[in-house]
């Protein structure tokens, strides 16, 4: 159950795994994401699904080394077994014609963002794509991404390629020349807080997917809670996504440093 | 035969008026009510070590000897499943231990369970003679059903009901909780072929994630799973239906019967400011941690926060297992923060005893109304309201109301919210079709017929946050309709 078929190492720090998860694969849309527990004593962590084969019955899970169990994961070889997976959870992303649809993805949230690239452009949207990274080889999925997008704008921290800026100034490019009538970003809390600043002020319709931490991603420990105008959601279920401009960025990014010593001593574990 | 005729017929067995006889009434009430035997408060708040250790053999005789075997058992109309009481209490006085089981198990699924988390002072004792008409402690029934389970099981003679052939139906049941399981036994002992869906990585529902191992131990609920794995009943981990599998999945895969015990998972917060600062959690989160995830374990690899002062905020069965919880956990204050006064507490009167038996601290009559943050974001103060009792609400339990200008500010590392639970709304949201009551449960008939005829509900997605026996109960009234409908 739950095996792992392919493998591939996007960069240091990243990995797409295909696993066998046949009833997942059928019922999974873009947007969803699953719950994995890799042992007995392991954690239960959230990854997004970025793509699925109904034929192969397999997901594709990409996943950044962060800490213990993505880095486990990381680890773990083709033919080894997942204990635990569960899905898909979530809230499916809501897909309609807008018109020009703007995508941000930062790290590995670019992942995540590929069924939505390839679902709005399937809807009939204008799409173009804002990927960054730290430099060059962190930049993931990039062929895959093109594919699906009219246009694929590609920002470096360091300008190692593509152009040299935050994601923000990308964004904010296309703004500035063009019409967009709604952006969905992905990637680091601190850069969707200020992706959606800015989309604010310009007043385009923006869309974030949250990363907070889970337990059991069924609604039911509200660990995953945040607040979005006003209102205590659970991510989870509510979401993960969510109107990016509702959402208390600041309270989120505090929350997700809950268990920030803990999870360093943990580390120690991997040896 | 009706219920009276029944509760008569088994009354006048030779050997239950010989055992009336052989010890006059005035002897009987003159028994001191028997003491359950527990581990030092201070050990055990160290541990998670089962606290009560059950009667012995001679301990529960003698407190079966109390039972006057009433011909109006009244005890009985206080349990939720109407177990024959006096039968059962009388089969442990004449030593029959495993017959005693034995009618326990008529009526309940999970007498080892019950024994050990069921509100007894509420239900069949408060409605014993000794309390009704002698105004004397009465009769342990509570201890000594768990004894008669205990001895059963620890007996390794457990026997698996009897089973009607195969009849090659499938039926489903989503939810491995009390209700899901006792619905499941009843199904294969009716011959039915069932499956058991469970969303998390465990079976048990809240008898494994919620309430811990020191009240019930996970062994004992293992046991009971293991019992129906043994009458075929096959349990599916890690699938959620509604998002895994659809309803439409479910009847393409030829079930022909679906039982809904999802339980009421969603933690109720207070929406007050500074809610969601760090260490601040529900108590579902807390146990799950701890329970589930087994978090306390420095072999595993869930996080948990270890706290030197710790409120719970709230007064129900969740509250006394996460403060004790907190307590084991190494918190030097542990303190349970209710609004209305002890008296009013919905938790079993024996987990408030406990509890402070264990040095928990009781602040009745104070209400959080803020949360205070370090500049960290970890909650390290709570601003709490005192209340007094006003007038009865509608529950009939006088409605606390703030003293004004009485606020008191104390400091706190955790926080956990138990301030109830509302139903898990992934299966309502899930069928379309299905009748809905405005406070989100599963609207069902006397039967546990939900609005769609394929469907049945029962526990708390129905009732909303209830108790162990009541989802039994459901569980097994709705096999009985079920298999009723599916039998035609
Ligand atoms: C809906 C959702 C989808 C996600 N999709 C992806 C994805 O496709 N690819 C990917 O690489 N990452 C994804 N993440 C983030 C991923 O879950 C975390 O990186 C992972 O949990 C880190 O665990 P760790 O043990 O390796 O690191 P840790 O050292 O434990 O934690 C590092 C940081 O990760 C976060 N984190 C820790 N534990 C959890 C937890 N149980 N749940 C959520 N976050 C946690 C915290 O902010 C923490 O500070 C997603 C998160 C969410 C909520
Ligand atoms: C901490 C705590 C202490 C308690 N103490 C007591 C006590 O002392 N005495 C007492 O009588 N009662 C007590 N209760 C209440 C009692 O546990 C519940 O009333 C009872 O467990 C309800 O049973 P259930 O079968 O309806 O649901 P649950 O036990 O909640 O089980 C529901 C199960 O369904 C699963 N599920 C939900 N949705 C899906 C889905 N879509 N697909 C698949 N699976 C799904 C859930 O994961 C869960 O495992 C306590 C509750 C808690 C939380
Ligand atoms: S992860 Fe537990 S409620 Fe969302």
């Amino acid at each position: 159950m739950n095996k792992i078929v392919s493998k591939k190492d996007f960069s240091e720090l990243v990995v797409q795994l295909e696993v066998e998860a046949p009833l997942i694969a059928r019922a999974r849309k873009a947007g969803h994401f699953v719950i994995v527990k890799l042992d007995k004593l392991g954690e239960r962590i959230p990854l997004t699904i970025s793509a699925a084969d109904t034929e192969k019955g397999t997901i594709t899970l990409v996943v950044q080394r962060v800490g213990l169990t993505s880095n486990k994961l990381c680890n773990m070889q083709v033919g080894d077994e997942i204990q635990d997976l569960v899905g898909p959870l979530g809230k499916a992303t809501h897909i309609e014609h807008f018109g020009t649809v703007v995508c941000a993805g930062g790290g590995v949230g670019v992942a995540p963002l590929l069924p939505i690239v390839q679902a709005m452009k399937q809807a009939g949207n204008r799409v173009i794509s804002v990927l960054a990274a730290r430099s060059k080889n962190l930049i993931i999925l990039e062929d895959e991404i093109r594919k699906w997008s009219d246009e694929v704008i590609i920002m470096t921290d360091d300008g190692s390629y593509g152009e040299k800026g935050l994601v923000t100034a990308g964004v904010e490019s296309i703004i500035q020349r063009e019409k967009v009538d709604c952006c969905v970003t992905i990637g680091p809390a601190i850069m969707m807080k200020f992706v959606s600043l800015l989309t604010a002020k310009y007043n385009v319709p923006t869309v974030a997917s949250l990363n907070t931490i889970m337990v059991d991603g069924t609604g039911m420990c509200g660990g995953c809670r945040v607040s979005v105008g006003g209102q205590t959601k659970f991510v989870c279920v509510d979401g993960p996504e969510f109107d990016a401009h509702q959402v208390d960025w600041d309270g989120m990014m505090r929350r997700m440093g809950s268990y920030k010593a803990y999870e360093k001593e943990e580390m120690k574990k991997l040896g | 035969m009706t219920r009276e005729e029944k509760i008569a017929a088994a009354r006048s067995q030779a050997w239950r008026e010989a055992l009336r006889k052989s010890m006059k009434a005035k002897d009987r009430t003159d028994l001191p009510r028997v003491r359950m035997n527990e581990l030092d408060a201070e050990y055990r708040s160290h541990n998670r070590e089962e606290v009560n250790q059950g009667l012995t053999a001679e301990q529960a005789v003698q407190e079966a000897r109390r039972c006057l075997d009433c011909a109006n058992p009244t005890c009985m109309t206080g349990c939720p499943v109407e177990i024959s009481i006096p039968s059962f209490v009388k089969n442990i006085e004449r030593g029959e231990f495993l017959e005693a089981a034995k009618v326990l198990k008529e009526t309940s699924s999970l007498p080892a369970v019950c024994g050990r988390v069921c509100p007894q002072e509420k239900q069949c004792e408060s409605q014993c003679f000794y309390v009704q008409k002698l105004g004397k402690p009465a009769v342990a029934i509570g201890y000594l059903e768990r004894f008669a389970a205990d001895y059963e099981r620890e007996s390794g003679q457990t026997i698996l009901p009897e089973q009607a052939p195969k009849n090659g139906i499938k039926v489903a049941v989503v939810g491995s909780g009390p209700a899901g399981l006792s619905f499941a036994g009843d199904m294969a002992k009716y011959g039915y072929d069932v499956t058991v869906f469970e969303a998390l990585h465990e079976i048990g529902g809240v008898l494994k994630y919620g309430i811990p191992e020191f009240r019930l131990p996970n062994a004992i609920v293992d046991c009971e799973i293991d019992n129906l794995r043994r009458m075929g009943v096959s349990f599916e981990k890690d699938i959620i239906i509604g998002k895994t599998l659809s309803l439409d999945d479910l009847k393409a895969q030829g079930f022909q019967g679906i039982f809904v015990a999802s339980g009421a998972g969603l933690p109720n917060f207070m929406n007050i400011p500074g809610e969601n600062l760090i260490n601040i959690m529900s108590s579902n989160e807390y146990l799950t941690r701890v329970n589930l995830m087994d978090a306390a374990n420095p072999e595993s690899d869930t996080p948990v926060p270890f706290g030197k002062r710790v409120a719970v905020i709230g007064g129900g069965n969740t509250a006394m297992d996460s403060v004790r919880t907190a307590r084991r956990l190494g918190a030097e204050r542990a303190m349970i923060v209710y609004r209305r006064s002890e008296e009013e507490m919905p938790a079993r009167l024996e987990e408030v005893k406990h509890a402070k038996e264990e040095g928990v601290e009781f602040m009745t009559l104070h209400n959080p109304v803020e949360y205070l943050g370090d500049e960290q974001g970890r909650v390290c103060q709570m601003r709490l309201q005192k209340m007094e009792l006003g007038e009865p609400d509608a529950s009939g339990r006088r409605r606390p109301v703030p003293i004004e200008g009485a606020i008191e500010t104390v400091d706190v590392d955790i926080v956990i919210v138990s301030v109830g639970v509302s139903p898990n709304p992934l299966i309502p949201n899930s069928i379309p079709d299905l009748e809905i009551s405005r406070k989100g449960t599963i609207v069902v008939d006397d039967n546990m017929r939900s609005s769609l005829p394929i469907i049945f509900a029962g526990g708390d997605i129905v009732r909303g946050g209830a108790t162990v026996i009541l989802a039994m109960g459901d569980g097994r009234r709705a096999a009985a309709a079920m298999h009723e409908q599916l039998k035609k």
